[in-house]
């Protein structure tokens, strides 16, 4: 009994160098935290747009924006991962094949970001929405009135007016999208939790390996609620504290 | 006479949008071409096949969705209210617990409980032969222990914050009655959290469906599992998946319609 205790918690099994696990966790880290910051700011892009065309696009493409938004958020992520993992890697290829090309071997990596930012963009696109919609119009017609063109419009006034309304939907959803890059496990890219279950199941420490990576995602978590604190602060510097 | 008074601008609602505006009748039409082209040119001969399965499965889904809802909210409960009022200690506890399980993804938690526990059950002779033995064997106990820590530490914070919110005046008006502590709980504090939290409670249900596919990687069937079997047998990519997402789309659409129905029973003052 004791020994098998003993292994199950052997350290050594987490060292960096070959016969631990720890430096091939640590690469599946790397590429979780590379998925998640790259979802998040394709998330971004999309939102942005979303909410401005929910605002003040036209009847079309507000109803089509709706219907991505409500989609998105009804179905679980972990289908629409797999739905758009095959569907966007299928697509790429059929496009190439209009154009002569060979199919080619889509990048891991890039098929993750593209699936974790579409599902994200229809979180922001209501977060954004949200906070574009409680900076007072006074300010935006105001610098409108300064004959500012659109794009200045977005870049001088909106867009940071409304940061602080912003910033902690965005919080949560940056937590979100760190712990969404877990459920691509299931389509077999290798980010942190899928390289923690090769290891655990190689070694036989499930408990060890599951624990280590649970303190690696704990840390994200941890170190970003920090920064987000810091970033709020920041954002909402000059105005009153909210009651 | 009344033309010459200085009419204030009136407010006009928005125009309630209907389904008739001529562009809708157009994205209608396209969308109806779409699905008709999904139905029509892609293969569903497998559903009657696997009809009896899909069913067995949805039915597992919700068992387990509202299961492990109600299990999680009867944690939730405590965990809230200990961090209201609970002594120091307890309340760090709770709090610790709600950001331990809230910054770590779901699927680690699944497999760390499934894998790391179960091969550690499996180890000590007294828990294989005791008589939880045949259940600890199976999947489930796993899954549903997972589902109903979670959704009791993401529906703690909620709690917490609804029992904060429970405005002074209403639970000094209840101690004033001559209500003892566990009354006061139970007729005012209690109720008056859950109808603050229902909003948001209509939210983290619809986020605990999404979660329960997760457990289709631990073994357990539900409806994802039973997509991926068909999937399997059947190596079409695209269908199964199109129906699952259907299902889950048609299983949120109800659930918030059964909130929302619920909410409007309560009688709230204005709005």
């Amino acid at each position: 009994m004791a020994a098998s205790s003993a292994t199950m918690f052997d350290l050594s099994l987490l060292s960096l160098s070959a016969p631990g696990w720890g430096g091939v966790m640590l690469g599946g880290f790397v590429r979780s935290l590379e998925l998640a910051i790259g979802g998040y700011c394709l998330g971004i892009v999309l939102g942005i747009g979303g909410a401005f065309g929910k605002l003040y696009g036209g009847p079309i493409l507000r109803d089509l924006l709706e219907v991505y938004t409500t989609l998105i958020r009804a179905v679980p992520e972990l289908v629409l991962i797999l739905l758009l993992y095959y569907a966007g890697t299928d697509a790429v290829n059929q496009l190439l094949g209009l154009f002569n090309y060979g199919p080619v071997d889509i990048n891991g990596l890039v098929a993750g970001i593209f699936v974790i930012g579409v599902v994200q963009g229809a979180y922001s696109t209501e977060v954004l929405r949200g906070a574009i919609k409680a900076v007072p119009p006074g300010q935006i017609e105001a610098a409108r009135a300064y004959g500012m063109s659109p794009f200045q419009v977005l870049r001088r006034v909106t867009l940071p007016a409304m940061l602080p309304y912003a910033i902690p939907g965005l919080s949560n959803l940056w937590l979100i999208a760190t712990k969404d890059t877990a459920l691509l496990a299931v389509v077999g890219f290798s980010e942190l939790t899928l390289v923690t279950r090769q290891a655990a199941g190689s070694t036989k420490a499930y408990m060890m390996f599951f624990l280590a990576a649970g303190v690696l995602y704990l840390l994200l978590t941890l170190v970003s609620n920090v920064v987000i604190g810091i970033i709020e602060r920041r954002a909402r510097r000059g105005m009153a504290d909210p009651v | 006479m009344s033309e010459h008074v200085p009419a204030l601008p009136v407010y006009t609602p928005p125009k309630a949008r209907s389904l008739l505006e001529p562009h809708r009748l157009f994205l209608i039409a396209v969308f109806a071409v779409i699905i008709f082209c999904i139905v029509w040119f892609m293969r569903w001969d497998w559903i009657p096949q696997y009809q009896g399965r899909l069913l067995y499965g949805i039915g597992q889904t919700l068992i387990l969705l509202f299961s492990t809802a109600i299990a999680g909210f009867l944690f939730a409960v405590p965990l809230g209210l200990v961090q209201v009022t609970g002594p120091r200690p307890l309340a760090w506890l709770a709090k610790g617990f709600c950001t331990l399980i809230r910054g770590t993804p779901l699927l680690l938690q699944l497999w760390l409980i499934y894998y790391g526990l179960g091969s550690i059950f499996a180890q000590y002779p007294e828990i294989r032969q005791s008589f939880l033995w045949p259940y600890l064997r199976q999947a489930w106990p796993y899954g549903f222990v997972t589902l109903m820590i979670s959704f009791a530490a993401y529906e703690g914070e909620v709690m917490r914050g609804a029992f904060a919110g429970v405005p002074k005046g209403e639970i000094e008006a209840a101690k004033a009655f001559g209500m003892r502590r566990f009354t006061l709980f139970r007729r005012i504090w209690l109720p008056r959290a859950i109808h603050r939290a229902l909003p948001t409670l209509t939210g983290e249900t619809v986020l605990q469906l999404k979660s329960t596919p997760l457990v289709a990687t631990i073994t357990v069937i539900d409806v994802y599992a039973v997509i991926s079997k068909v999937r399997q047998d059947t190596y079409l990519t695209y269908e199964p998946l199109l129906l699952l997402a259907l299902i889950y789309l048609c299983l949120t659409g109800m659930m918030i319609v059964a909130f929302r129905f619920v909410e409007n029973r309560i009688p709230t003052r204005g709005a």
